[in-house]
């Protein structure tokens, strides 16, 4: 049976320390069985490594960050819709699902297409809202409280004991012991994020993730569990496992019925001695791991693309346990003319 | 005590639970005490088998094997100590 030709735009390019879904996100589309992908690079910086890595896109557009405003984003897109004839994009950038939600009917319209969550679903998950999210979806959730002000971690005493997380309303988290550390874990995350900062109860255990593609109508089309087996300084997965954990998937499974969950999702949730399942955050996209999830037999990001052109998708029901992903670095040399292009040019 | 069932335990002494991700190594005789355990062989069937086969005497099989036991409990990968 011949492939179906069509052309995907991709982000997250930056397989960094700090690795976009990007890479292994075109990577999973390139051992398609049912697509033949013509493969849209968009990058926000230059230097990010997968614009450079061979035959991984066929096409480099850089696109401006969404902090300049969704229009002048999502205008970058049409142009390059133009240029390219874009079927399917895959945002894999957290600061960017907001522009490509609110946008998807005015990209529908010049006949592209996304598969992400409506904005209740996106808004509902938030950090600063797990904790009502998951009594209303039946999980767990460690308690937390936002505060707007460090002179408020005084009082905090009455609430919470020590230690317990510090935490952005978009990225890092820090352990504070006493007072004084929260303060300034505080301060820290306000100069970088802003407000409010989250206060979480910190619950001993071990890390467990779960990669997951919900249809938008309460259906798992395919959910991974991994476990972390090294871990950067950044706290991001360097080396990990597939495993078997009946309740997680359960876990997983009953949450994207009540959510309803269109799109790919990565749930983190901590497992403590007593085998309780605490929800510590929900990250509305595919992760960095997704190729982990290709590996074990569930090509997800293929999926994605399915559902996202309305094409039929039989849900996967298994996966191969106990495979790991160990990732590594590779310095590539590069001719300056690609760098040069694509700085001056804004495309390669 | 019953192993949990689901954990894959290779001749050369990798543990390996598929339920965590977790894995562990053992030397030949630590495997020899769980393939018994999952014959489900009980303690004094265990330490006859290794006076028998082993210079060792009852104390410091006995010494051994607690402390052997203790570990496959701590490690949580004994059903009893599931749940």
């Amino acid at each position: 049976m011949s492939k179906t030709k069509i052309t995907v735009a991709v982000s997250g390019l930056n397989a960094t320390d700090n690795p976009g879904p990007g890479v292994p996100v075109i990577r999973a589309l390139r051992e398609s069985k049912d697509f033949d992908c013509k493969i849209i690079g968009l990058a926000y910086e230059n230097l990010e490594p997968g614009i450079y890595m061979p035959q991984l896109a066929d096409k480099i557009y850089q696109v401006p960050y969404p902090s300049m405003g969704s229009d002048t984003l999502i205008q970058r897109i049409e142009y390059i819709h133009e240029q390219e004839q874009i079927d399917v994009i895959i945002p894999n950038f957290d600061a960017e699902l907001y522009a490509f939600i609110t946008s998807e009917k005015r990209l529908k319209e010049k006949g592209i297409s996304v598969f992400l969550p409506s904005l209740p679903q996106f808004e509902d998950r938030h950090k600063a809202n797990l904790f009502e999210y998951g009594q209303k979806h039946g999980i767990l959730v460690p308690r937390s409280k936002n505060i707007t002000s460090p002179s408020e971690i005084v009082s905090l005493k009455k609430e919470f004991s020590y230690p317990f997380l510090v935490k952005g309303k978009y990225y890092d988290a820090y352990v504070a012991f006493n007072a004084e550390q929260a303060v300034m874990y505080y301060n820290k995350i306000a100069s970088k994020w802003g407000v409010p900062i989250i206060i979480q109860e910190f619950v001993r255990g071990t890390e467990v993730n779960v990669i997951a593609l919900g249809d938008g109508k309460g259906n798992t089309i395919g959910a991974v569990p991994m476990r972390k087996l090294y871990i950067t300084d950044k706290g991001k997965a360097w080396s990990g496992i597939s495993i078997d954990d009946e309740e997680l998937l359960k876990i997983t499974h009953d949450l994207l019925k009540s959510s309803q969950w269109r799109g790919g999702m990565e749930l983190e949730l901590i497992k403590t001695a007593d085998n309780k399942y605490y929800l510590v955050e929900i990250n509305p996209r595919i992760p960095a791991w997704v190729y982990l999830a290709v590996g074990v037999g569930q090509n997800l990001p293929e999926a994605l693309v399915k559902l996202a052109m309305n094409m039929p998708v039989e849900p996967f029901k298994t996966y191969d346990v106990g495979k790991m992903f160990v990732r590594y670095s590779w310095d590539m040399i590069v001719p300056i003319h690609q760098f040069q292009t694509l700085s001056a040019l804004g495309e390669l | 005590m019953r192993l949990k069932r689901k954990l894959a335990i290779s001749e050369n002494g990798f543990i390996f639970d598929p339920t965590t991700g977790e894995s562990f190594s053992t030397n030949s005789e630590g495997i020899e005490i769980i393939q018994m355990l999952n014959q489900n062989k009980d303690e004094v069937e265990i330490k006859n088998f290794f006076m028998e086969n082993y210079e060792v005497d009852e104390s410091t099989f006995e010494h051994s094997y607690y402390d052997f036991v203790t570990m496959l409990r701590y490690f949580n990968l004994t059903e009893d100590e599931q749940n």
